[in-house]
């Protein structure tokens, strides 16, 4: 005969309520878990799409995601040409926002030479850009759907493919256009003073700017000796593709992860305490039925098994439904919700230790409780 | 049963017990000597505070006596200090306990609240509901087996709660007041109970109580005064075959 079993049958309704109670409280700590995973996934996600060796970006500047930055387009050719660069390219990123279908989107433009480094990784359903103009593919975040067509500056842009989960460090979703309509668009968009000092044709070359050169190099080059040659050159400098990761996890996204961190870190401690009391208050409104089982003679064995089982099944149980609670809502987040599994076993390992160590306080209580006090007078 | 009736179960001598120190101390029992024998049914009478309770935990093995000897069903368990280590099994063999309230676990029904101290005792399942539910047909609660002890009128717990202290067959019975919750007439039904049990399984049963309606029901009755015994025998007992 299991007590443990026994009671919670008894008090179904209460154990059910204090369940999903628990399970609300886990599935929040598993979404922040998410948001922190999907945050820096988002971040390197942007900076691992080109899948290249090494950025070359205007000197003095964490460009181009830290910080803006400006290369003369001629730039490509010259590091297509250094020995050990397997293949260049020029690319553009600005944020941006449109109208489409009566709401504002923000969106995050990538313009990439076809053909060239920078495009999009994998094409999730239609093709990759075919045209030199107006056409683009889009992360399924932005709600555009294939085929549709759309206003970016003064042209219209038709949907040929779309992407995952590529977006920037804030959270907008990523599209991409070839380079020459990501220029087009870039001056169309520029102050007016800009526009007006372009139509009196003073300066051309500011237009034709682009963000970076990214480079994939051969596999038996050394990308910091390249670095160090671009460094030469006037204007520019170059950073390898773990140099441009730390400096975005660094300043790009270190505050929101610190941010989140410490907030997950306070969200672990209430639920902990909220654990702990639950199966300690538990525990305490049992202690006269714990008396009486003293009394009647069951051993400790017996009595240790009651409270530790429920703790337990009680902590499984707000785990695995905030579990389940989760995967079925992450989807609806406005940014990714990233759960690796091994979070998910953290934190069943962490709820697990909670409920052993609550339940330690409730079997210290319960076995001091006096048999005596069951007779009462 | 292979034991003869007249046999002293419960032998206690020169048992003292005090809570406290100093100017808060109480003397509750003061070199206080008992000896009940088997079939006999015995109350324990006294003001409020005279003891009694502390009386009975010290027969039950719950607290600790400051002083004296008690010897249960022929075995020595205190002389100065306990001498069995394993007190909740010498209860769950020797001792059935009868609580005023009647204290039966709310989680289980009232078959199960009896099966389980024959389960601690190491019966089988099966084994246990089967004799658990003899016992409740005997105390005429059988048709209640299946229900959860909240919904037991106050007899019938009370009845549950008996089954229960009989289940292991202990020799010993230690009941505090356990008519208090019942009117006369069930008060009566349940002494002559357990008068039957005491003299059919050769056990003796000690009871506090205050009812004076079923002092005739007891062989023997004694008063607690200044934590010392008095056997009082102007109140003509029952008899004790
Ligand atoms: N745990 C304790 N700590 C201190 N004093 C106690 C304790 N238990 C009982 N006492 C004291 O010991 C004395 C005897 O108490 P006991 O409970 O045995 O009386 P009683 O005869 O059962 O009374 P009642 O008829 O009211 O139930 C009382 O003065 C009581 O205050
Ligand atoms: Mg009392």
């Amino acid at each position: 005969m299991n007590l443990a079993l026994r009671d919670v049958q008894h008090n179904l309704f209460r154990f059910v309520l204090t369940c999903l109670g628990l399970s609300l409280l886990m599935a929040v700590v598993l979404a922040m878990i998410g948001i922190y995973n999907g945050l820096v996934a988002d971040a390197l996600n942007i900076v691992r799409a080109p899948q290249v060796d090494l950025w070359v970006v205007e000197s003095g500047t964490k460009g181009p995601f830290a910080e803006a930055s400006k290369v003369p387009p001629e730039t490509r050719d010259a590091v297509a040409r250094l020995f050990g660069v397997a293949e260049a390219g020029s690319i553009t990123y600005q944020t941006i926002e449109a109208d489409h279908a009566g709401s504002t989107l923000r969106l995050y433009v990538i313009g990439y030479e076809r053909g060239r480094p920078g495009g999009p990784l994998q094409i999730a359903e239609g093709r990759n850009l075919q045209q030199s103009h107006f056409e683009m593919v889009a992360d399924a975040k932005t709600g555009l759907a294939l085929g549709d067509k759309m206003r970016l500056g003064r042209n219209r842009f038709t949907v040929v493919g779309m992407v995952r989960d590529t977006m920037n460090s804030g959270g907008d979703p990523a599209v991409f256009i070839t380079l020459a309509d990501a220029q087009v668009l870039q001056s169309q968009l520029a102050p007016a003073a800009a526009r007006v000092q372009a139509a009196r044709g003073a300066s051309m070359s500011e237009q034709a700017t682009v963000a970076a050169v990214i480079a994939r190099l051969e596999p038996t080059a050394d990308a910091a000796a390249l670095g160090r040659t671009v460094r030469q050159w006037k204007h520019l400098q170059a950073m390898t593709q773990a140099e441009q990761e730390n400096l975005l996890i660094r300043s790009v996204v270190d505050k929101a992860r610190r941010q989140i961190g410490l907030f997950l870190g306070i969200l672990l401690s209430v639920s902990a305490v909220v654990i702990a009391l639950i199966i300690y208050t538990m525990t305490m409104e049992k202690l006269k039925q714990i008396a009486t089982l003293k009394l009647i003679g069951a051993p400790d064995r017996t009595i240790v098994g009651l409270i530790v089982q429920q703790s337990l099944v009680l902590g499984l149980a707000g785990w695995g439904f905030g579990l389940v609670l989760i995967l079925a809502i992450k989807d609806n987040f406005p940014r990714r919700v990233v759960l690796e599994p091994l979070n998910v076993a953290v934190l069943g390992a962490i709820i697990f230790g909670v409920c052993i160590a609550a339940s330690g306080l409730g079997v210290r209580a319960a076995l001091k409780v006096d048999p005596a006090t069951a007779l009462g007078g | 049963m292979a034991q003869g009736k007249g046999e002293v179960i419960v032998d206690l001598k020169g048992v003292s017990k005090h809570y406290g120190e100093g100017e808060t101390r109480v003397d509750a029992l003061r070199a206080l000597d008992l000896s009940v024998q088997a079939g006999e049914v015995v109350a324990l009478l006294g003001p409020s505070g005279s003891g009694k309770t502390t009386l009975l935990n010290v027969i039950g093995c719950i607290i600790d006596p400051s002083a004296g000897q008690v010897a249960l069903d022929g075995e020595m368990v205190f002389d100065g200090r306990w001498l069995r280590r394993d007190l909740r099994r010498l209860r769950l063999d020797k001792i059935g306990f009868i609580f005023q309230a009647h204290n039966l676990l709310p989680f289980l029904t009232a078959l199960d609240n009896v099966a389980l101290v024959l389960h601690l005792a190491g019966r089988s399942r099966a084994d246990a509901q089967a004799r658990a539910q003899e016992l409740l047909d005997y105390l005429e609660v059988g048709h209640r087996a299946r229900a959860m002890p909240a919904l037991l009128s106050g007899g019938e717990a009370q009845r549950v709660a008996i089954a229960r202290a009989l289940a292991n067959s202990p020799r010993i019975i230690l009941a505090d007041e356990p008519t208090a919750a019942l009117d006369s007439k069930r008060a009566g039904i349940v002494m002559d109970l357990l008068r039957k049990l005491a003299s059919e399984q050769d056990a003796c049963i000690i009871a506090v109580t205050h009812d004076e309606k079923i002092f005739d029901r007891f062989d023997k009755l004694f008063h607690l005064r200044d934590g010392r015994l008095e056997q009082d025998d102007t109140i003509q007992a029952g008899d004790p075959q």
